[in-house]
């Protein structure tokens, strides 16, 4: 392998459920930095069906190349295929970093695009650096309780998944010049072995999203019941937000799975996060610590959970949050 | 049907400890069979009920790893190969896979091959979807539940972020699994860990797997970790332990000044 073939750096974009993901544009936004710092060139591809007009918004972002690639048969994920069109694609383009979101689809066809490409995989990044020229791939392991910096320094692409949320998009600049550039997605040969029966959804419509709030109030253990999570429901709606949940909570069927943050669940990033009767397992901290603000609210002192809160209140929710409600309606009467 | 299950034992990182610098204490540390994988051979093993059949379990560790395997064997697995060389020392995702794909094709044909969709250690949730990409067979990840084996196929049902996805494979086909909430392991009885003691062990080397042996260990390991360091702390902020409302008034001025609540 001759690793100076390979320049510049590639966004692997997801389109879900006929839109963009959000972690397209940041990674997008990221991977601009690192190409500006490597002085290099940024792509980005999306894989699809009817999706060339998303090519303008991931030069807005700051891709110099959008490469749209549509068919029929690509408007439904299936891991195998994607895997060896996408494989196929970063060969034919050779670039020296590949970046592909770490949602439950990236973490499925990456470690087969790298295995295709016999080359290094870093899951799950927290950060990215380029320090003098070359990619550090920083991630946490052994449950959040150890960082670890990766690199890969004879193999090309480096390819790395980094989590939605851990990187904020940028500047999103209509007039940034950038081409846009439609590839057959290459298909001979693949055998297809794998069928979609059936999609479920099992978010309630209309509910937020709780890694795409602003807000995010959590609740734990300490909630007592199901019924507990209506107040945080409550307040969450009083401050444009979303409700999520730490993993004993789901666990105890109090909250759905797709609220759950932390290491097997979500990683969030809001401006504001509220952990109400959690007591901050490293699992749950390392789903929601890189907030800009936390608040904690819990009838342990010694619980962990104010170890990394920039505000906590020791004592029973059920008479806190009522008082939060109250207070904070007055606020936003003014 | 032949069945197969790939097992790591792992650190057990929910009890960690840290020094006075706040690095992880890694001495003294259980090591358990990753759950994970504990739930993909407990599925393996609900598949044999239901259909019949041979569930082994595998491994590419270093000896010790014996306990995690035994605890298999334990639980209801018919046969442990336990691939453990020097050769593989330093094996990232990549070699690992590697190493792993040459012994399933080696001990195989299987119909299904289970594994944990991650490990509690690295988390990577490499290894599932490699292993399949080198015996170029279809997989799934994020697998909760086998529904049905039918006409030489497998049907999975595969989680989503917010929802889920029945997929259908043709076999041999490989599923990452992860446990649904509030699943509960079985422990090992009595009689399976005194059955367990006469259960076929296989140890194998680095030459009783054919393959380039240049993909091996960290030769055959594109990515190396160059620092290892405790993750940045927060600092603990004000914590309240008087009234409620002032408590709650204070806060929510801070809120403001920082343009939280407007």
């Amino acid at each position: 392998m001759n690793i100076d073939e390979y320049r510049g750096i590639l966004v692997v974009g997801e389109v879900y459920d006929g839109k963009v993901r959000p972690v397209t544009y940041q990674l997008i936004s990221k991977a601009r930095e690192m190409a500006s710092s490597l002085n290099t060139k940024l792509s980005a591809v999306l894989m699809g069906n009817n999706i060339s007009q998303y090519a303008n918004d991931m030069i807005a972002y700051g891709a110099d190349t959008a490469y749209i690639m549509e068919d029929k048969v690509l408007e439904s994920y299936v891991s195998e295929l994607y895997a060896s069109v996408l494989a196929r694609f970063i060969e034919s383009i050779k670039p020296e970093i590949v970046l592909i979101p770490a949602t439950h689809t990236g973490r499925e066809y990456g470690p087969r695009i790298a295995a295709y490409l016999q080359t290094g995989m870093t899951a799950d990044c927290t950060d990215l650096q380029i320090r003098n020229g070359k990619f550090i791939q920083i991630r946490p392991a052994y449950g959040g309780n150890i960082m670890g910096e990766i690199i890969t320094p004879n193999h090309r692409p480096q390819i790395a998944t980094v989590r939605p949320n851990v990187f904020k998009v940028g500047n999103y600049d209509k007039q940034r010049k950038g081409e846009t550039v439609k590839v057959k997605p290459d298909m001979s040969n693949i055998n297809i072995r794998t069928m979609i029966k059936d999609i479920v959804k099992t978010t309630v419509t209309g509910t937020k999203k709780v890694d795409e709030a602003r807000v995010v109030v959590s609740g734990g253990r300490g909630i007592g019941s199901k019924e507990g999570f209506s107040i945080l429901q409550d307040l969450a709606d009083l401050l444009g937000g979303a409700v999520g949940a730490s993993r004993v909570a789901v666990e105890l069927g109090w909250m759905p799975k797709s609220a759950q943050v932390g290491q097997s669940g979500l990683t969030v990033a809001p401006d504001l996060y509220i952990a109400v009767g959690i007591s901050g397992t490293i699992q749950h901290i390392v789903g929601m610590k890189d907030s800009k603000i936390i608040i904690a609210i819990n009838k342990d002192p010694n619980a962990p959970i104010f170890n990394i809160a920039d505000f906590g209140i020791v004592g029973d929710y059920r008479e806190i949050i009522p008082i939060f409600i109250e207070e904070l309606k007055k606020e936003l009467k003014k | 049907m032949k069945i197969l299950v790939l097992v790591k034992q792992v650190p057990d990182t929910t009890d960690v400890k840290f020094n006075e610098n706040g690095v992880m204490i890694r001495e003294g540390l259980q090591s358990i069979l990753n759950m994970f994988d504990q739930f993909a051979l407990e599925e393996a093993l609900r598949i044999r009920e239901m259909y019949g059949g041979e569930v082994s379990v595998m491994t590419l560790a270093p000896e010790q790893a014996k306990t995690a395997m035994q605890k298999c064997l334990a639980l209801g697995a018919d046969k442990a190969y336990h691939i453990s060389d020097r050769a593989f020392g330093g094996s990232d995702t990549l070699a690992t896979s590697y190493a792993l794909s040459l012994a399933v094709q080696k001990t195989g044909p299987y119909d299904i091959i289970f594994a944990g969709n991650q490990a509690t250690d690295g988390d990577t949730g490499h290894i599932g979807p490699q292993v399949a990409e080198w015996m170029k067979i279809p997989h799934t990840s994020y697998v909760e539940r086998v529904e049905k084996i039918e006409n030489g196929t497998i049907t999975v049902k595969s989680l989503l972020e917010d929802g889920y996805r029945m997929i259908e494979m043709k076999l041999p086909a490989l599923v990452a699994c992860i446990p649904p909430p509030n699943f509960e392991y079985s422990n090992p009885s009595m009689s399976g860990i005194i059955k367990a003691k006469n259960k076929p062990y296989i140890w194998m080397k680095a030459d009783d797997i054919d393959g380039d042996k240049s993909k091996f260990g960290l030769n055959g390991s594109p990515t190396r970790v160059v620092k290892m360091y405790p993750p940045p702390k927060r600092e603990r902020g004000q914590i309240f332990t008087g009234d409620y409302s002032e408590s709650v008034r204070k806060i929510i001025e801070h809120l403001k000044e920082k343009k939280v609540i407007e």
